[in-house]
C-alpha cells in the first residue's frame, strides 16, 4: 500500500469529511502541512487571513451560515493561542469548527521548545474535545473522530493540535468515518411519555409562551417549530441566537427576548402560563434575576444538552433530545387552538414599544442619524434576504432587533462570548459559505479595530462582503452603561478613528461617508448594487445613541428601561 | 458546612481526563476533599471517586458537566448514606515508644489496625476506615511520636442493586453494533 505524509493524510481525511474551504495561516510548526497543501491547491479553498482570531471567526460564520463544520489550520504557540478567542466564543454558542493547530515535535513536548505552548491544556475548558495527534497512524482516526464529535448532538469546537513528527512521518491511508463513540450519545432517545406529558401541559395551558434558541437552527427545526406553532396558536419569541429561525414577519412572532428585546416578549414571559423552551440555555441576558423569571409559569424545556436541563432555571418538565424531532412529535399529539385573547394582550405593550422607542429609532424626522435608522434602511434594501452580520454592543442590539428575516441561518452573532472583533472575520466567512447571497456586516468604529486587519483578507479573496461601520466615536454600549449606571463617568471610551475612507480606498473598496439623513437610502442602494463587490459604507451617527428597551444589569425581566428617564409600565 | 458529596465518574482510559474532569470543578471553585483514580472492574475503564462539599443544586450540575465530557461514559454523585466506603491510612511510629508502652497493643486491637512492618527504628500500622475513624487513631497514635501519617482518598461501591454503568456499556455496544 501506499505510503503517505501524516499532512497529507490530514488533508486527504479533510477530503474525506467533505471539506472544500480552510481559514488558515502558516508558520513554523505546521509547515509540512502548508508543503502538502501546495499540491492539494486545486482540491481545497484556503482563505489566507490576516490574523488566526480572524481564521476561526471566519470558520464560525461559515457555520454558522451555512451549517457544515467550519475548518482552521494555524501553526503552534502564538498561532495557536492566538486562536483561543474564536474557540471560546464557538464553545458557548455552539459552533461546528475542527482546528489543527501545529505543535512541535512529539520528543520535544514538555520541554518549552520554540513555539510550544500546552494547547492541550489550555483548550480543554473551551473545547468540546481536543486531541494532540502524535503519531501519523492517529491523523485519520482523529479527523473522523473530530468531525463527528464538532457536528453531532450539541456542536462544538474541536482542536487537533498535530505535532510536527506526525505532520512528516509516513503510513498507510484507510479512512474510516465516524459514525459511533462508545462514551458520547449525541442523539439520546427521546422519552415518548415526557412527550405525552408535554402535550397535556400545552393542551391545558391557557396563556403558553415559546420561546426558542439556537437548538431549533442546529436541528434543522425551523419547519417544525412553524407548524407546531401555526397547529397550536402560540405566540414565540426568539433568544438573540435563535432569530431568523422564523421568519420576522410571522404572525405570532413576538421578537427577541432578554436585556435588548422586546418588551412583550419578556413581560409575557412573567405572564404566562405555560412557558415551553426550546433549544436554548437560559442565559443570563434572557433571564434577568433569576429569583423572579417566570415563576407562575409551569416550565417545559427541550434540549439535547442534559447539562443544560435544569442548569439555571428549575423546570417542571425536562425533554432531552433534539428540536427537530421533539417538536415534530409534539404537534402531532397536541390539538389546534386559538389563543386570540391571551395574543391580544401583547398588544399593549408592542403599542407602547412602537411609540416610545421603535419609531423615535428608526423612523427619526431630524437630528443626527440613528443606528437603528441604518439598520432598517439596510433592512428594507434587501428585504430580508440578506445574511446579517454583526460585532458587539450597540450595533449587534439595533441589527438583531431591526433586521427582516426570512430564510434561517441569516444572523451570524456572536451570542454567548460577546466577542468584540467578531463581525469583520465572520463576514468573510459567511460570505465565502453562501456567496449568492448579500452579506451585510454591522460594525461598531470600535469593533471594526479590533480585527480591521481581515479587510486585507476581503481584498485578496475579492469577496463582496458589505460592511456597514456605524460610527459614533465611542465605545458606544460601554458609553451607554457609564451614562446610566456609573454616573456619567465615560472612563476610556472615547475613540479618535482613523480615517475609514482612506482606510478602504486603500483595500480598493467601494466606499462613502454618509452624514445626513437624506443620502442614506441613495448610499444603501449603491452599496447592495453589486453583491460581488466590497463595500464599505460608513455612518457617522448619534454619539449618544442607547439601545433601548433595556432591563438594567441585576433586575427582572419586567423592569424595563424605555429610556433614560422612563421605565415601562402597563397602562 | 454544605454536605459531602461522593461522585464516582467512569471514563475511557485516555491522557488528560483527569485534567477534564478536575476543570469542572475548579471552574465553579470547588475544592475537592479527596480523589481516587483507577483501573475500575470493567476492562479499559477507568473509574474516578471524588469527595466534595458543596449544595445540591452545584453537584448536580458539576456531574452534568462532567458527563457531557466526550470520553466519560458515566457520573454519579452519592451521599455517604447511599454507598460503602472506605479509606486506608498508614501511620509510621518510632518503635522504642511503643516498646515502652503497656496499652500500644490494646490501642492496635481495639482500632482494628494492622502492623505492616517493624524495625528498631519505626513501625508501619495500617488502618481501614471511615476518615473520623482514621482521624481518631491517629490522635491517639501522637502520644507515641509520629513520625509519617499518610491517608488514602475514598473509595466507594454503591448499596443500589443495579449495576448502571455495566448496562449502559451493554446498550452501547448494542448500538455501536447496529450502526456499524
Amino acid at each position: 500500500m501506499n505510503e503517505y505524509s501524516g499532512s497529507e493524510i490530514l488533508l486527504k481525511s479533510l477530503l474525506e469529511e467533505g471539506v472544500e474551504t480552510i481559514f488558515g495561516y502558516p508558520g513554523g510548526s505546521i509547515m509540512p502541512v502548508y508543503d502538502a497543501l501546495y499540491d492539494y491547491q486545486d482540491k481545497f479553498h484556503h482563505v489566507l487571513v490576516r490574523h488566526e482570531q480572524g481564521a476561526v471567526h471566519a470558520a464560525q460564520g461559515f457555520a454558522r451560515a451555512c451549517g457544515k463544520t467550519g475548518v482552521v489550520i494555524v501553526t503552534s504557540g502564538p498561532g495557536a493561542t492566538n486562536a483561543i478567542t474564536g474557540i471560546a466564543d464557538a464553545m458557548i454558542d455552539s459552533t461546528p469548527i475542527v482546528v489543527i493547530t501545529g505543535q512541535v515535535a512529539s520528543a520535544a513536548l514538555g520541554s518549552d521548545a520554540f513555539q510550544e505552548t500546552d494547547l492541550i491544556g489550555i483548550t480543554l475548558p473551551i473545547t468540546k474535545w481536543s486531541y494532540q495527534i502524535r503519531r501519523a497512524e492517529d491523523v485519520a482516526w482523529a479527523v473522523a473522530r473530530a468531525f463527528y464529535i464538532a457536528s453531532n448532538g450539541r456542536p462544538g469546537p474541536v482542536v487537533l493540535d498535530f505535532a510536527k513528527n506526525a505532520q512528516v512521518e509516513k503510513t498507510t491511508f484507510n479512512y474510516k468515518k465516524c459514525n459511533f463513540i462508545r462514551s458520547y450519545n449525541p442523539y439520546p432517545n427521546i422519552d415518548n411519555s415526557l412527550i405525552s406529558l408535554a402535550v397535556n401541559m400545552i393542551n391545558n395551558a391557557k396563556k403558553p409562551l415559546l420561546i426558542f434558541g439556537q437548538g431549533v437552527t442546529l436541528s434543522g427545526a425551523e419547519k417544525e417549530l412553524k407548524e407546531f406553532l401555526d397547529k397550536t396558536d402560540i405566540p414565540a419569541a426568539a433568544t438573540l441566537m435563535g432569530l431568523s429561525a422564523l421568519p420576522s414577519d410571522y404572525k405570532n412572532f413576538k421578537g427577541m427576548l432578554g436585556m435588548h428585546g422586546s418588551i412583550a416578549s419578556n413581560i409575557k414571559t412573567n405572564e404566562c402560563d405555560l412557558l415551553i423552551a426550546v433549544g436554548l440555555r437560559f442565559s443570563d441576558r434572557i433571564t434577568g434575576t433569576v429569583s423572579t423569571y417566570a415563576k407562575q409559569a409551569k416550565i417545559i424545556h427541550i434540549d439535547i444538552d442534559a447539562a443544560e436541563i435544569g442548569k439555571i432555571i428549575p423546570v417542571t418538565l425536562g425533554i432531552l433530545g433534539d428540536a427537530k424531532t421533539v417538536l415534530s412529535r409534539l404537534t402531532n399529539g397536541v390539538k389546534e387552538a386559538k389563543h386570540t385573547e391571551w395574543l391580544q394582550t401583547f398588544e399593549e405593550p408592542e403599542r407602547v414599544e412602537y411609540e416610545k422607542v421603535i419609531s423615535p429609532e428608526i423612523y427619526p424626522t431630524e437630528g443626527p442619524i440613528n443606528m437603528g435608522e441604518v439598520v432598517r434602511f439596510v433592512a428594507d434594501a434587501s428585504q430580508g434576504e440578506a445574511i446579517v452580520v454583526n460585532d458587539v454592543g450597540q450595533n449587534q442590539m439595533l441589527s438583531a432587533r431591526y433586521s427582516k428575516f426570512a430564510k434561517p441561518r441569516s444572523l451570524v452573532t456572536s451570542g454567548g462570548l460577546g466577542t468584540m472583533g467578531f463581525g469583520l472575520p465572520a463576514a468573510v466567512g459567511a460570505k465565502i459559505a453562501k456567496p449568492t447571497r448579500q452579506v451585510c456586516l454591522f460594525v461598531g468604529d470600535g469593533g471594526l479595530q479590533m480585527t480591521m486587519q481581515e479587510l486585507g483578507t476581503i481584498m485578496q479573496e475579492k469577496i463582496g462582503v458589505k460592511i456597514i461601520v456605524l460610527n459614533n466615536t465611542w465605545l458606544g454600549n460601554v458609553r451607554q452603561w457609564q451614562e446610566l449606571f456609573f454616573n456619567e463617568r465615560y472612563s476610556q471610551t472615547r475613540l479618535q478613528n482613523p480615517d475609514f475612507q482612506q482606510v478602504a480606498e486603500a483595500y480598493g473598496f467601494g466606499h462613502q461617508r454618509v452624514i445626513e439623513r437624506k443620502d442614506l437610502g441613495d448610499a444603501v442602494e449603491k452599496m447592495l448594487a453589486d453583491p460581488d463587490q466590497p463595500y464599505l459604507l460608513e455612518v457617522c451617527v448619534v454619539e449618544e445613541g442607547m439601545v433601548m428597551p433595556m432591563i438594567p444589569p441585576g433586575k427582572g425581566i419586567t423592569e424595563i428601561m424605555l429610556n433614560e428617564h422612563e421605565w415601562y409600565s402597563k397602562s | 458546612m454544605d454536605p459531602l458529596f461522593t461522585v464516582t465518574v467512569y471514563s475511557e482510559n485516555q491522557v488528560g481526563l483527569l485534567n477534564q474532569i478536575s476543570i469542572i470543578f475548579t471552574r465553579r471553585n470547588l475544592n475537592i476533599w479527596s480523589l481516587t483514580v483507577s483501573a475500575s472492574a470493567i476492562e479499559g475503564v477507568h473509574k474516578f471517586t471524588i469527595t466534595c462539599r458543596t449544595s445540591q443544586k452545584q453537584i448536580e450540575a458539576v456531574v452534568k458537566q462532567i458527563e457531557k465530557k466526550i470520553d466519560v461514559l458515566k457520573a454519579f454523585y452519592y451521599t455517604n448514606d447511599e454507598i460503602i466506603y472506605q479509606e486506608v491510612a498508614l501511620y509510621k511510629v518510632q518503635t522504642e515508644n511503643l516498646l515502652d508502652s503497656n496499652d500500644f497493643e490494646e490501642l492496635v486491637r481495639s482500632s482494628h489496625a494492622h502492623i505492616m512492618e517493624i524495625n528498631r527504628t519505626y513501625t508501619v500500622i495500617q488502618k481501614t476506615g471511615h476518615c473520623e475513624e482514621i482521624q481518631d487513631l491517629y490522635e491517639k497514635l501522637i502520644p507515641y511520636g509520629v513520625l509519617q501519617f499518610v491517608r488514602s482518598g475514598r473509595v466507594a461501591i454503591t448499596k443500589s442493586t443495579e449495576e448502571k454503568v455495566s448496562r449502559f456499556l451493554a446498550e452501547r455496544a448494542e448500538v455501536g453494533r447496529n450502526v456499524n
